[in-house]
């Protein structure tokens, strides 16, 4: 064996422990009927992880089965059912692919079907479509459904009231419920116990974000990124796992960035870093490794993007704390990157084009989502404006195959690319 | 001598396009892509050396005393006898083939009237192609598939009904055969066949105010120079299948923003409405691009769109705008979806509109779509742009004038006639550039 191949293996530790850790959450899930645990239905932004766990109850999230589905190339014909089932063509793909999934049996990625949700916790931070989801769930449920309400980072700002407003309501209406729901009396202790281990993750995942400030970057920060904020967004922030799953993957950014090495991609290690970009918008999951080839093949490494801070912003400074609990809690679903208004986006997207030295920024607006489509080519030409960095446009989907393009999407990015080598070299001759 | 050639692979048509070493146009080919791009690559830049010799051809006889007003009649000549040599070759090739069909058993109990019939049928299509290359005849096509087809079928028809003999053979054995012709790039004698073509022309009896003589020796010095292809850049949708190293293959709106600005240097917006797709590009004062934005995967509104529209209507797609402008009452389409094109217009038909009011509508929709694609790249700015196979269309040209008025106030609009070649030129600049730098 080469001493590649044996670096090969080193470098995937990180991604076997998560397969491991996914594998055994679906497994926990799907058996919940006979270990008599309760399933709580919730979204990535405002996940309140750790105070689920405080109610031994397990964490199912419909968007990231959506994603899984979408991967894994089964969301087509559930959204195609769910469109038989009368959800309209602009209906955000990734509700239709949960309600086409639910009327095909719900099918989990182990092969056994999801149990129903005990109870649908909605933590509303900005997208109005997870509202409406909800309310299609509780209507084919029948299910407790409690609704947290964060308000809107409107003026740009969280004030001691919009705090308080939240902490109050979990206080009276959310940990009641999941009392209620699972029989269980809730410890602040062990709250804080949770929020400890979610802070600890959460330095080590800062860390490997950051690292690709580097010149070159250890990772891509889009592509990459989805794998790296997959325990942290979803049912294992706050546990040992997460803690250990960061530490891992840190040490493998480590080493590397001591060996030099850019990111790894499904075709080995990138050869050449020639652009650096930021992204805004969500991957398109149905043809992932298709549109990523699309960057890596042209030597482009995503180096920060604002997908990987939708299930928390942790980049300029806020960890969750376990001394303030419910407080930290109200904090972090105040800061999600969905509950900020444009000017907010448009200044943490300025921050990463010049804290990353980044060449410019790409949108990746989605066609099915309302919620975050709006506004974006105002935000393109602000950050435009702001760095003197070129910015580009892509259209696709979330979770419907029908809206991927592979020739027109490679079609921008190649120009794309092309126009800042072009701005480069007129800049290299002034 | 130096040249460095530009191909443009679009949806509908490729384009070539050979500049010299100062960025001199010196030719340009087109012909259709027909889904096979290498034969497109192959036959548009054909097409795009021949036009450089006979730029070269001109620069020669303008020296030659006396020739001035007759310069352009003796091109022509030269020209028509050129495309008549290769016509005749592909013939020869295409009866070939047809022999060689006619030997499957299938025609074993007719293979030998079959073959007295195709001699005949061959016979009349070389007197048939010599009359389409006489100066002042239109062809409708220069492609010798588009020739060669219209002409084979009429005759055949002829001498089966003559001979007694079953057309569907004959069609049969053509349709086997005119692939391959199709696909056979012409001999490699470019030279010699324009002085075959000299020869022929001065048989044909050549008007000539100077001594054939004072003609022959620039002619020969035009056809000595040696045409180097120095260095090429590709672009267009089939950039892909070109045999180029990734470093030769450019995005087609860089091309689009170079060309458009090579052609009018002030340009700072370029729309390009071609087959499949719209685009907005937004150039600086370098020609350089600095923002834009094209349809997503729906190609509505797009020339494709005007081609099923014609096709529906059972006309030539350059037949639409003509009949659009004699449109006398506003109405309005809402749907540009290609797929829809068929339904939306016998809708309007059975509602009892007229085709000329409803053709002007669908142009007007096009450009709104286009105008909704212009905004979102950054609005326009003086001066603009419009290229593509789209900006031939005098009615989508009357539209769009409306439309920018309305919208930006009083901008120069450009509509060059070789508006279809912007995207070769950028990538003939770039090939140049590229080339020079090496």
């Amino acid at each position: 064996m080469n001493q590649n191949a044996t670096e090969e293996i080193v470098k995937e530790s990180s991604m076997l422990k998560q397969k491991a850790m996914i594998a055994e959450n679906y497994e926990n899930l799907t058996s919940a009927h006979e270990t008599g645990r309760k399933v709580a239905a919730t979204f990535v932004p405002g996940n309140l992880n750790e105070l689920i766990m405080c109610f031994d109850m397990l964490n199912n999230l419909p968007e990231i089965n959506a994603i899984n589905n979408g991967m894994r190339k089964k969301s087509g014909m559930m959204v195609m059912q769910a469109e038989k089932m009368g959800h309209s063509e602009d209906v955000c793909t990734y509700v239709k692919a949960d309600i086409g999934s639910m009327a095909k049996g719900s099918i989990a990625p182990n092969g056994k079907p999801m149990p129903p949700p005990d109870l649908l916790l909605l933590s509303y931070t900005g997208c109005f479509t997870f509202m409406k989801w909800f309310e299609l769930l509780r209507h084919e449920y029948g299910c407790e459904t409690a609704m947290l309400h964060v308000p809107y980072q409107g003026d740009g700002v969280v004030t001691e009231n919009m705090r308080q407003y939240v902490v109050k309501q979990l206080k009276e209406n959310i940990i009641p419920a999941m009392e209620r729901v699972s029989g269980v009396k809730f410890d602040i202790d062990r709250l804080r116990e949770n929020l400890r281990r979610s802070a600890q993750a959460e330095d080590d995942f800062v860390w490997v974000m950051e690292s690709a400030k580097n010149k070159r970057s250890p990772i891509d920060a889009y592509f990459g990124g989805v794998y790296y904020i997959g325990p942290i967004f979803t049912a294992f922030r706050g546990t040992e796992m997460a803690v250990n799953y960061y530490r891992t993957l840190r040490e493998e950014i480590e080493e590397r960035i001591a060996a030099g090495k850019g990111p790894i991609t499904p075709d080995g290690d990138m050869a050449e870093e020639k652009y650096r970009l930021v992204v805004e918008g969500p991957p398109n999951w149905t043809s992932f490794r298709e549109f990523w080839k699309m960057f890596y093949d042209e030597g482009a490494v995503v180096v920060a993007s604002t997908y990987t801070k939708v299930g928390g912003v942790y980049d300029f400074g806020f960890r969750h704390d376990p001394d303030n609990p419910l407080e930290t809690l109200a904090d972090y679903c105040l800061g999600c990157y969905t509950n900020r208004n444009l000017r907010q986006r448009t200044d943490m997207l300025e921050r990463f084009v010049n804290d990353y030295e980044a060449d410019g920024l790409l949108i990746n607006s989605i066609k099915s989502c309302n919620s975050f489509s709006a506004g974006q080519l105002m935000l393109m030409r602000e950050i435009e404006e702001r760095t003197g960095k070129p910015g580009a446009f892509i259209e696709t989907d979330l979770v419907d195959p029908r809206y991927f393009s592979a020739a027109n999407v490679k079609n921008r990015l190649e120009s794309y690319f092309q126009m800042i080598e072009q701005k480069r070299a007129t800049a290299a001759v002034a | 001598m130096k040249c460095y050639v530009g191909i443009d692979l679009g949806s509908t048509t490729s384009k070539a396009v050979v500049l010299d070493s100062a960025g001199e146009v010196l030719g340009r080919g087109i012909t259709n892509s027909r889904s096979n791009y290498e034969t497109a690559t192959r036959v548009s830049k054909l097409e795009a050396f021949t036009s450089t010799r006979l730029t070269l051809l001109r620069r020669t006889l303008a020296e030659v005393s006396g020739l001035e007003n007759h310069i352009d009649s003796v091109v022509a000549a030269l020209e028509n006898n050129f495309r008549l040599e290769l016509a005749l070759e592909q013939l020869g090739h295409l009866q070939k083939n047809c022999r060689l069909s006619a030997e499957h058993p299938q025609f074993s109990k007719i293979q030998e009237s079959l073959n007295k019939a195709l001699d005949e049928v061959f016979r009349r299509l070389e007197i048939q192609m010599a009359k389409l290359h006489v100066p002042g005849v239109e062809r409708k096509s220069d492609f010798f598939r588009d020739l060669a087809g219209s002409e084979y079928m009429l005759i055949a028809e002829d001498v089966a009904g003559e001979m007694g003999l079953d057309f569907d053979a004959l069609i049969n054995l053509y349709d086997k055969s005119i692939i391959d012709v199709e696909n056979t790039p012409p001999a490699d004698d470019i030279e010699e066949k324009f002085l075959r073509a000299l020869d022929r022309a001065i048989k044909e009896g050549l008007d000539l105010p100077v001594p054939v003589e004072d003609i022959a020796p620039p002619i020969h010095e035009a056809l000595d120079v040696e045409l180097e292809e120095s260095y090429s850049v590709g672009t267009g949708y089939g950039r892909v299948r070109l045999p180029f190293p990734k470093e030769q293959i450019r995005s087609e709106i860089l091309c689009h923003g170079l060309g458009a600005h090579l052609m009018y240097p002030q340009t700072r917006t370029v729309l390009d409405i071609g087959g499949q797709d719209t685009k907005s590009i937004q150039v600086d004062e370098d020609g350089i691009v600095v923002n834009f934005q094209m349809n997503d995967r729906c190609a509505a509104g797009c020339g494709r769109y005007l081609g099923y529209i014609a096709d529906e209507m059972n006309v030539g797609v350059h037949e639409l705008g003509p009949m659009a402008m004699k449109s006398t009452k506003n109405i309005r389409i809402n749907s540009t979806c290609t797929v829809f094109a068929g339904a939306e217009l016998r809708d309007r038909l059975a509602m009892g509109d007229e085709r000329s009011d409803i053709l002007a509508g669908l142009h007007r929709s096009i450009i709104l779509r286009a105008m909704s694609i212009i905004s979102r790249s950054g609005g326009i700015s003086d001066q603009f742009t419009f290229t593509g196979g789209v900006a031939k269309n005098e009615a989508a040209v009357k539209e769009l004038r409306k439309l920018v008025k309305e919208n930006y106030g009083d901008v120069k609009i450009n509509i060059n006639p070789d508006s279809i070649y912007t995207g070769a030129l950028g990538a003939a600049e770039f090939a140049r550039r590229d080339g020079e730098a090496r």
